[in-house]
């Protein structure tokens, strides 16, 4: 089984790789890489002629929501987003039903993603049991299932003597703590940002402070254990300042932020009457939030970007804002979306973005996909750069259509997923 | 019946109103003030049409003001209360407007507890919807009784300056009124304690101030909100008695206020807490006008908006 791949422009930051050139793929590897590869006779060949040709796109914070919640989405159907939209590999949370704290449960979800075969799932087990914020789960069992971090995301770890325990006990498995950072108290009630859109909407607001004083706080741990920690999801100005910081003291700290944190604002609840499409939590900010991560993500402090992935029934959200579940999907807009409103626009340079998807989170997460160096999985996403489309969420693989981009007119968009050396094609519609 | 420069089916909110769209409730609602004072309270203006005020929190004057105004105007009216969110029940909003709508009324009346919910169904209903309150966001017709009895006593809304006290960040009677008074030309201060203003309220174009004095100080009009203990979760004060002491306005306190002020509130007042009773029932206060100038402008609102409706036929 033999695949080459040749004419495109091969991106891969985790090697300085900027050129046209040939990929081979051996027996589901990468083999080689260079302007003209060897030993093909008998490969199968694809042409990338115009196209981008990268590792294989990682989205490291989605929401499977199996088991237990089955009609939002599943291994099956969120993998299948995945694949259409150019990411071959996820990191996905264990906020299901059960709880995703324990071996079997992981178990069972590198289960399903393995026979579905649209993407490599890679679990994060909860941090504690039930995600209660009580006692530890067990993290060396998960591990041993194919877990590559722990998180207790959609809750906070609200105990620091948690928290900083989780963050020595994980080095013995050399993963790092995924925190969703929010005080619980100071966002208490909280459906937006707290801030002017908040003010002039009536809507009881979360402040930022909530994210910033359990950054500030975990980050002191993380000095004082040694440990890694990654913040997910990261919305704020000052959040970011700390993690920059952290990175300059040379602490192992990390964050992620989201494509609707970085092109969004608290204004879009205003602006889309109150559609619950813009309700995530965290919320979206102010511009000047904005801006600051915009910047991190320009000067490198950013991580990876992530779409928080986080699939609702219609009938969920089709309710008062306030009385509406948080959360957006994401998987099949991200690329896209960033092609056009970060490349497009020069707020970050096509390298960048590909590393943000690629070498960043498998950094994070000491994944071996997201470079092309010989011997790592033959993963790849090809793309194409500035081809128009239309965001119509009728049209997603995903169970959920509950996007803030719907009817985006975009540059940029996935042609072809090659996971493993086979070429995955969209199945038609 | 349609009036000229009125052409939307709802009235959700100030924000997006015009001042011409503002200053044509406020003439209209002056011309129906007089059949309020006939000796047979009632026009033939929207005989025939069905009026639904749909109620999600309780309400006496609100949904008493809406349903005289409703009758004086000859409408069919139905009232649906509930004082619980339909949530609660199992049937979604969406659903209950659905099967509302199936009954085919001309107008809608809502009132609601989160903000954004008349939004929703005005965007998704072909009746006219009337905001009667949205949470913390909008009131839209209260604001403009405001208005109406401020003019019939100063004249004018240009150049006034109005202070706003008390619980801002509960009251959507603020920020209608903030939207209308900018747009109308006065000048807004709001007063309150610090743990009751919200953030980034500047930005609506309001000055802040946070003694009861400052607001006092020549302020041509003194608006009292009521403070919402039901909603007072979040640590806002330790009690009405220290409330009372920093903000509870008084007829001493009033001494150094400019000649000719006006004190309104928009009821239910809470006695002794926001406002002492001689100075609720003294010279200054307002506060049964507006109540008489509620039906006025609610008539002048139906009215509009059942003309935009049947042009749109």
């Amino acid at each position: 089984m033999k695949l080459v791949v040749r004419g495109g422009r091969v991106v891969d930051p985790s090697q300085d790789l900027d050129g046209v050139l040939e990929i081979l793929i051996e027996d589901g590897c990468i083999a080689q890489v260079d302007k003209k590869v060897k030993g093909v006779r008998g490969a199968e060949v694809y042409e990338a002629h115009g196209m981008v040709v990268s590792p294989g796109l990682i989205d490291m914070h989605v929401h499977l929501r199996e088991p237990g919640q089955e009609y939002k989405e599943t291994v099956r159907t969120g993998t299948l987003a995945a694949a259409a939209a150019g990411f071959t590999s996820v990191a996905c949370m264990p906020n299901t039903a059960p709880v995703m704290d324990n071996r079997s449960i992981t178990e069972h979800v590198m289960k399903e993603a393995r026979e579905a075969g649209f993407a490599r799932v890679f679990p994060i087990g909860a941090v504690s049991k039930g995600q209660k914020g009580e006692e530890m789960a067990e993290i060396g069992e998960m591990v041993t299932a194919g877990a590559v971090a722990i998180s207790d995301d959609g809750f906070p770890v609200s105990n620091a003597e948690l928290m900083r325990r989780a963050l020595l006990y994980a080095q013995h498995y050399d993963i790092p703590v995924i925190q969703h950072a929010q005080d619980l108290d100071l966002s208490a009630g909280g459906v937006m940002n707290e801030g002017e859109w908040s003010t002039r909407l009536g809507l009881p607001g979360a402040p930022g402070s909530a994210e910033d004083v359990m950054v500030a706080r975990d980050v002191l741990l993380a000095e004082d254990t040694g440990g890694r920690y990654h913040v997910a999801h990261l919305s704020t100005g000052r959040s970011l300042d700390m993690v920059r910081r952290a990175k300059a003291q040379g602490l192992a700290v990390t964050c992620e932020v989201t494509p609707h944190h970085l092109l969004l604002t608290d204004e879009a609840v205003s602006e889309s009457g109150f559609s619950t499409n813009t309700k995530m939590n965290p919320p979206l900010r102010s511009e000047r939030d904005r801006e600051a991560l915009l910047n991190g993500l320009a000067d490198g402090t950013i991580d990876a970007i992530a779409s928080d992935h986080a699939p609702h029934h219609a009938d969920e959200k089709d309710v008062e804002f306030s009385a509406a579940p948080f959360g957006i999907i994401g998987l099949e807009t991200n690329l896209s979306v960033c092609l056009d409103r970060l490349v497009r626009p020069g707020i970050i340079s096509l390298n960048r973005l590909v590393e943000l998807f690629t070498v960043g989170p498998a950094r994070v997460l000491n994944l071996p996909v997201g470079t092309l160096v010989p011997g790592a999985p033959g993963d790849l996403t090809v793309f194409h750069p500035d081809r128009p489309v239309t965001v119509r969420a009728k049209r997603f693989r995903s169970k959920a259509r509950n996007t803030p981009f719907e009817g985006w007119r975009l540059r940029g968009r996935p042609v072809a997923t090659i996971l493993g050396g086979a070429v995955l094609t969209r199945p038609k519609k | 019946m349609t009036q000229e420069g009125w052409s939307r089916k709802d009235l959700v909110g100030i924000a997006d109103l015009s001042p011409q769209e503002i200053q044509l409730i406020l003439d209209t609602a002056e011309s129906f003030r007089e059949v309020s004072e006939r000796p047979i309270k009632k026009v033939p203006t929207l005989r025939g049409k069905t009026v639904v005020n749909l109620f999600f929190e309780p309400s006496t004057r609100t949904r008493s003001s809406f349903e005289i105004a409703e009758k004086r105007l000859s409408a069919d009216s139905l009232n649906f209360s509930s004082s619980s969110s339909s949530l609660s029940k199992g049937e979604s909003l969406i659903d209950t407007a659905l099967n509302l709508q199936a009954m085919a009324p001309d107008l809608i009346v809502i009132r609601h507890s989160h903000p954004g919910v008349p939004h929703m169904l005005a965007a998704r209903l072909p009746s006219g919807v009337i905001n009667a309150g949205d949470g913390a966001h909008e009131h839209p017709t209260q604001a403009l009784l405001d208005a109406l009895t401020i003019v019939q006593h100063r004249g004018r809304l240009e150049g006034l300056k109005v202070s706003i006290v008390g619980d801002i960040e509960h009251s959507r009677v603020v920020r209608s009124n903030i939207y209308l008074l900018n747009k109308m030309g006065a000048e807004v201060t709001l007063a309150g304690p610090r743990t009751m203003m919200p953030v980034e309220v500047e930005k609506l174009g309001v000055k802040t101030v946070y003694t009861l004095g400052e607001a006092i100080e020549g302020a041509d009009v003194i608006m009292m909100l009521r403070v919402q203990l039901e909603r007072q979760s979040r640590m806002a004060f330790p009690s009405t008695r220290e409330y009372f002491n920093l903000f509870g306005l008084t007829r001493e306190r009033l001494k150094p206020a400019k000649r000719g002020v006006i004190i309104m509130h928009p009821g239910p007042m809470n006695r002794g807490v926001e406002i002492a009773s001689d100075v609720a029932d003294g010279p200054y206060s307002v506060i049964l006008e507006q109540v008489a100038n509620g039906v006025a402008v609610r008539m002048a609102v139906l009215y509009l908006l059942a003309g935009a409706l049947q042009e749109a036929e």
